[in-house]
């Protein structure tokens, strides 16, 4: 995803830290289904990139894969370098705890008997047996945002934009390379989902780490990511940093979506549904990627 | 059944106060009209829900009224759960976040669609299923007559939502409560959705209260807004006068952070 940009980022000047080749993932069925057709990415330190599609296209399916969560038919995954392996019933080898995920649901990701603190300090722990610097859990509180005389609370003391936040604030103690989130805002509060949005992104960026962001809401996709990949039916058909790819859709999907969302000028105009005929255009062949 | 003039009053809420356990809601007017839309805005918390609740009477039992809600000139607040059911479903219908709320798992589509009619309108089998598929032409559920024999999970998110915008008009309702019916649902799913409500408010003289924190869909749909916070409706105002002029500070906070505006929390680098 690094762009020739004249002003290169830090993305572009160094080795990228997500390298995705070729990843493919099947769910055997009847009927057999290939979610993710051959998805090659890459993501810079300090970069974020935004995965958008419609429910079922398989953007779920390719975080997973990533995480290793998923079961890859074949493709490769490597986290600076290193191969990331599927996740096995055993504890992660400790050299990949460096990568990190924020799933959609706080109440079910956080554990409703352990202390705030202790389930941030389970992060920092990690990093510390990596030798990485992290900081206390009232440090991490305090950083996303919440009290920092809270780490005696439990999950159920708290609202599900400040539990979001408290599996925010696990994941990067744990002073990840890679934060993979998927709709880590959808479960959220509408201004609650562009604050948490807004501060995912700053404290990734902060440490220097990789964002991948999965979200089916455009609209907090364009202010938070630097560029913006575009899933349908297994395969990115359009990719591109943000305010091109929303400026100047190629790919007949993408222009779908986009003209989909409704504009919140006081004008009273619904966006036209998808008509068959335009659905029947989503199947082209992936355009380009621009630079 | 005869139907209101488009524009004339059907639910009138005066001075609605909602406590559970401390004041949540104060002082709430509003009025919903024939064929229009009524949109609530607000975050979480700001009493949004609790006052569709309120209509309804599904406020927790713990919780204590003030105030009128008025359906065509019969007081909600104060009638017994028997003569609540009574409206319920039949005069005033719901539509939520969730469609899977609204349909039961394990009852097939056309067997919760003619049950419902059968018992509100005292109609026979025949004409029920009659009904049932008539609803389902309407809200544009393909191929309605083999529809009726599938169970809610065999259908995507967006036709369980119209299965369940289906139901709420089985009974030709008077008024329709829609909770957040598209915040679940892909945008191009959206606007379909957002296109029925429009068209079903108009057709049927349906008196709508849609409660959405999305500005996006409220200036696509709602003809006026009202704006909540912390209990109280703190700005009121046509669509159009909002979004160009709006009058209270919270009202600017909320459409400030819509997309496109600057991000303060985290300047994007372009």
């Amino acid at each position: 995803m690094a762009s020739d940009d004249p002003a290169p980022t830090a993305a572009a000047e160094t080795a990228p830290v997500l390298v995705v080749d070729g990843l493919v993932v099947r769910y055997p069925g009847p009927p057999p289904v290939v979610a993710v057709d051959g998805v090659s990415l890459r993501i810079g330190a300090g970069e974020v990139v935004a995965l958008v599609g419609e429910s079922g296209c398989g953007k779920s399916s390719l975080a997973r894969a990533v995480m290793g969560v998923e079961r890859r038919a074949s493709g490769t995954v490597e986290v600076d370098g290193a191969p990331v392996a599927p996740l096995g019933l055993r504890r992660r080898p400790l050299a990949q705890t460096g990568v990190q995920m924020v799933f959609q649901d706080p109440s079910t990701s956080l554990n409703p008997r352990r202390s705030l603190g202790a389930q941030i300090d389970d992060g920092a722990a990690v990093a510390r047996a990596r030798g990485s610097a992290t900081a206390e859990p009232a440090v991490w509180l305090e950083r996303v945002g919440l009290d920092p005389a809270w780490t005696s609370r439990h999950p159920h003391q708290l609202s599900g934009g400040q539990k979001q936040r408290v599996a925010i604030a696990r994941a990067l103690a744990a002073a990840p390379r890679l934060l993979v989130a998927d709709e880590p805002i959808s479960a959220l509060d509408a201004s609650t989902q562009t604050a948490v949005a807004a501060l995912m992104r700053s404290l990734t960026t902060a440490v220097g780490a990789a964002l991948l962001f999965i979200s089916h809401d455009l609209s907090v996709v364009r202010r938070i990511a630097d560029s913006t990949l575009v899933m349908h039916a297994g395969r990115i058909v359009e990719s591109g940093p943000t305010e091109l790819l929303w400026d100047d859709p190629q790919h007949p999907y993408t222009r779908s979506l986009l003209g989909a969302v409704p504009v919140p000028d006081g004008a009273g105009r619904i966006p036209a549904a998808p008509t068959e005929a335009e659905r029947a255009t989503w199947g082209d062949p992936a355009v380009p990627e621009r630079a | 059944m005869s139907r209101p003039a488009g524009g004339s009053p059907v639910l009138t809420i005066r001075d609605l106060g909602i406590t559970i356990g401390r004041p949540l809601v104060h002082g709430v007017d509003l009025e919903l009209r024939a064929g229009r839309i009524q949109g609530l805005a607000g975050e979480s918390g700001s009493g949004k829900t609790l006052t569709s609740m309120a209509v309804l009477g599904l406020l927790p039992r713990t919780a204590t009224t003030t105030g009128s809600i008025s359906l065509a000139g019969t007081e909600l607040l104060g009638l017994t759960e028997r003569q609540l059911r009574d409206v319920r479903g039949r005069r005033i219908a719901m539509v939520f976040q969730d469609p899977s709320a609204s349909l039961h798992p394990q009852i097939t589509v056309g067997q919760q669609l003619t049950d419902h009619v059968r018992r509100h309108l005292r109609l026979g089998r025949a004409q029920a299923r009659a009904r049932a598929v008539e609803l389902l032409e309407r809200v544009q559920v393909p191929a309605p007559a083999s529809a009726l024999g599938r169970y809610p999970h065999q259908f995507s998110g967006g036709q369980r939502q119209r299965i369940a915008i289906a139901m709420a008009l089985a009974c030709d309702p008077e008024v329709l409560l829609a909770d957040e019916p598209t915040t679940a649902l892909d945008v191009t799913v959206q606007a379909g959705i957002l296109h029925l409500l429009r068209e079903v408010a108009t057709e049927r003289g349906l008196a709508v209260l849609l409660v959405t924190h999305d500005l996006g869909v409220m200036s696509a749909v709602a003809d006026d807004v009202a704006v909540m916070q912390q209990g109280r409706v703190v700005e009121r105002a046509s669509r159009a006068e909002l979004f160009a002029a709006p009058q209270h500070p919270y009202t600017r906070q909320l459409l400030a952070a819509l997309p496109g505006s600057s991000l303060e929390e985290a300047p994007r680098g372009l």
